[in-house]
């Protein structure tokens, strides 16, 4: 097929005329041009990467969710403290220990906020941090694999909100307690009037390994009991203290609506941690007996154990001088903010009609001379003054939380007046203000909470969203908004829907998370103790009422396929093994009346079903995930019998043929087990 | 071979002259979605409760709040979740106040002065009757405090406003006052 050249004359003319059309085109819809430019700057074309992940808490869902910015797609939910029967996390055998709590086994909470930890205050993509706000613990992502790694429940503890906040280094996770409680050791059963002598606040300091990511409670600090609301750690100058908003400093317990914003001030706490630190191993603490979980996933075996641990260390501020102090902050402080320079701390009382800006520099002169104005709770308060770099006046109505840009600038989200408002942190000049649709609640700058935000984009996460998108009856998707804040005026650019009701979230340059994300998981490395590492080590045992299945699952069959001689009353264990170790090949397995979940199971890996048959019969067992061209063959069955009955217990693939009549060969019997 | 160029060409043509057109359709229409879209008070919904906008806006004794409201740009503030009380005076208090501070008040220039005076009618928070108690201090959106008064059974605000009525809307409470109160 030879063209000559004045037909490529006619190609070629009308591929001219289509370019100068473009331009036609485009100068047409000059008007809209700002809107193009904002389709353009989100629209990430097929196949190609976003510029950065965006790890979103899930709220009421307790999951985390992985976005592209500045894109908006989703992909990934990674279950943290709620189980996922999508892919068998909290079902599985293997990943029902890491929701063990002290309380049993709690299957459900709500992940309020993410910290991606640091070295040297900058983001380096090893881990995300989340918290269970119900029954209070912590959880750590791999920011390898994407999946919970480890949970630590936290004991003298309730609505632990105040967290997973962490300081430069990630040498420290925070968990603060929302709820003041009598703490577990001491007389629990009181009189819920008597709270304020009874009930006590509670900051826990969670090491975490630097080589392992492994957390443990270092100590908790006993403190007054107020609500801890936020924090942050300080950075640079500051880096060794940490800031807490506190509301509820009236001491409400009945009607916090009216009865914990009575006070026009309560405060922002100041923790030197390092202090802290040097208390807890000068033996200043005193250990008391508490029971909580701590729950480790073991990536050779596949599975994670719950081990239960009695004791904390707790220092009292009483026992421990210049560990903490009190800022008066106005008005119900929500967010308690940290910019990149670690010299200002920025409150927002969600009931203030100004936002105070904190000097570090003053708080340190404030202590020094102990320009103090009275204690509260023994605990000394900095005079407001002193300590105030100074306020930003008539920002808007309701500020919730503040983010950077990392040029001077600071963008607060205000729920009442439904907007974000950008302010200079010197000056104090509100800069810029953009509507939020609509009333925005946390915001997210990528970098925004290090020392080197990354700046480009802020996302509001809004909690209402009536007529932004189709409706869908009463219940709707949370809504996301993505600003463009690489100009002196931000500019809206994209709404995009979210999971569960996402609280914060935190945005990371794909470039430190990308070549690290794991594609298989080694079979040879899998040890976990019924892998099946090729069809050669499947097997069925019996071990009294238990049948453990070693089964592998390859494209496109289950090893075995055919399983007789498990009875009524027996409990079936299917350990699947996926030898496979082709990337993005897993296989999944589902098998009828499970009252459980399906397990899906990466390559390499080995993950275990428990079912209970509940009669007699033969069930259908399959791959159910979407694996190869002969997927839909991928299936087998199990016979079930009634107790008593002696069928024996066999298994085998592909040679459980029916019995030779007159014209076929004889089938080869299939393996009885040991 | 010169027809099928020929024809191609053809389709090239056409097919760019459709999308020329989607395009210039979708941009108007995200234009409309990214610049021109109002607050929470543009939600189409007659399903649900009313806001306290739409309550004050029905109400004939509340015009003057409801233009004020509008000019001070709090429409969709008060749409919003709240939970709000808002004091709102009837347009009878509002003419208790000389005209000319009125009517500057509704000026351009004045705005953040009505939104202020405005402000100080809203707090953030439900308090119904039966909470408002003797000598109450409520600090409003404003950051200043009002003060509850009790007197022969009648709730008083600042010692200067009655309230006369209390309706309950969507997204918080309005006590009727027969007073514009002046920020302290």
């Amino acid at each position: 097929m030879k063209v000559n050249s004045s037909k490529l004359f006619i190609l070629t003319a009308s591929v001219a005329a289509l370019t100068s059309g473009l331009q036609s085109c485009n100068s047409s819809s000059a008007g809209s041009a700002s809107t193009n430019d904002a389709a353009s700057k989100v629209y990430v074309a097929p196949g190609k990467h976003d510029e950065f992940y965006n790890i979103v808490s899930g709220g009421f869902n307790g999951q985390m969710s992985v976005y592209g910015i500045p894109s908006g797609r989703m992909f990934r939910i990674i279950p943290v403290f709620s189980q996922h029967p999508e892919n068998g996390y909290g079902f599985s055998e293997e990943s029902k220990p890491m929701l063990n709590t002290s309380h049993g086994f709690v299957p459900w909470d709500d992940l309020h906020h993410i910290a991606l930890s640091t070295t040297n205050g900058e983001h380096d993509g090893r881990w995300a941090f989340g918290n269970a706000n119900n029954t209070p613990r912590i959880g750590r992502v791999s920011l390898s694999t994407f999946r919970t790694e480890e949970i630590i429940e936290i004991p003298n503890s309730a609505g632990n909100h105040s967290s997973p906040f962490i300081t430069e280094n990630t040498e420290y996770v925070v968990a603060g307690t929302r709820f003041s409680i009598p703490l577990d050791n001491s007389n629990t059963d009181v009189p819920i009037n008597t709270y304020k002598d009874n009930f006590k606040g509670t900051i826990s300091f969670i090491a975490v390994d630097q080589a392992t990511g492994h957390m443990s409670i270092d100590f908790q600090l006993l403190l007054p009991g107020v609500n801890f609301d936020l924090a942050r750690a300080g950075k640079g100058p500051s880096k060794d203290w940490f800031f807490f908003s506190c509301y509820n400093s009236e001491k409400a317990n009945t009607l916090l609506e009216v009865n914990a914003s009575a006070k026009d001030k309560d405060f922002i706490m100041a923790v030197n941690w390092k202090k802290a630190q040097e208390y807890a191993r000068a033996g200043k603490g005193k250990k008391v007996p508490v029971k909580y979980a701590h729950n480790v996933l073991d990536e050779k075996t596949h599975t994670a154990t719950s081990t239960m641990i009695n004791e904390v260390l707790t220092l009292d501020p009483k026992d421990c001088p210049d560990m903490v102090y009190m800022m008066p902050c106005p008005k119900s402080p929500h967010g308690t903010d940290v910019d990149p320079t670690g010299e200002y701390i920025v409150g927002s009382g969600k009931l203030a009609a100004t936002i105070p800006v904190f000097s570090f520099a003053k708080i340190q002169q404030a202590i020094a001379s102990k320009n103090f104005d009275g204690s509260y709770d023994g605990i000394p308060v900095l005079k407001y003054d002193a300590v105030l770099h100074g306020e930003v006046q008539k920002p808007g109505l309701g500020p919730l939380h503040t983010e950077f840009d990392g040029k001077g600038n600071a963008y607060t989200s205000f729920f009442v007046s439904s907007e974000i408002v950008k302010w200079d942190i010197k000056s104090l000049k509100v800069l810029d203000r953009v509507p939020t649709y609509y009333s925005v609640g946390h915001l997210s700058i990528p970098g925004g909470p290090t020392k080197k935000p990354w700046g480009k984009y802020v996302i509001a996460y809004n909690k209402i969203t009536k007529d932004r998108y189709l409706p869908t009856g009463p219940e709707l998707t949370q809504s996301a908004q993505l600003y463009d804040i690489s100009g002196e005026k931000m500019k809206l650019l994209l709404d995009f829907p979210t999971v569960g009701e996402p609280h914060y979230a935190e945005s990371i340059p794909a470039s430190l998370i990308m070549n690290n994300s794991k594609k298989i998981y080694k079979i040879e490395e899998n040890q976990h103790p019924y892998a099946a590492k090729g069809d050669n080590q499947t097997k069925v045992e019996r071990k009294g009422n238990e049948v453990h299945v070693s089964m592998t699952a390859v494209r496109s069959h289950l090893t075995p396929d055919n399983i007789e001689g498990v009875k009524l009353g027996d409990v079936v264990y299917f350990h699947v093994t996926n030898v496979e170790q082709d990337w993005d090949v897993p296989h999944g397995f589902a098998i009828k009346g499970a009252n459980n979940s399906e397990i899906l199971i990466m390559p390499g890996e080995t993950q275990t079903l428990k079912w209970q048959p509940d009669r007699i019969g033969v069930f259908p067992f399959y791959c159910t995930d979407f694996c190869s061209a002969l997927h839909q063959e991928m299936q087998g069955y199990i016979r079930i019998s009634p107790a008593g009955s002696n069928v024996a217990l066999t298994y085998s693939t592909g040679t459980n043929l029916p019995a030779a009549t007159a014209t076929s060969t004889p089938a080869t019997t299939p393996k009885s087990s040991k | 071979m010169k027809k099928i160029i020929n024809c191609l060409s053809i389709l090239i043509i056409a097919l760019f002259a459709f999308a020329c057109n989607a395009s210039t359709n979708e941009a108007q229409s995200s234009t409309e979605n990214t610049e021109s879209v109002g607050g929470q008070s543009a939600v189409q919904d007659d399903e649900s409760q009313k806001d306290i906008v739409k309550v004050a806006a029905s109400s004939k004794d509340h015009s003057t709040l409801v233009a004020a409201v509008k000019q001070a740009e709090l429409v969709d503030v008060l749409s919003n979740a709240g939970p709000f009380t808002v004091f709102a005076p009837t347009n009878a208090a509002f003419e208790k106040l000389p005209k000319e501070t009125l009517n500057a008040l509704m000026k351009d220039d004045k705005k953040s002065e009505l939104q202020d005076i405005l402000q100080y009618h809203v707090s953030v928070g439900v308090f119904k009757p039966e909470m408002l108690q003797d000598g109450q201090v409520i600090n409003q959106a404003n950051s200043k405090n009002i003060t509850i008064s009790k007197k022969d059974g009648k709730l008083i605000v600042n010692g200067t406003a009655t309230i006369i009525a209390s309706i309950p809307a969507s997204n918080g409470i309005i006590h009727v006052i027969d007073g514009v109160l002046q920020p302290q």
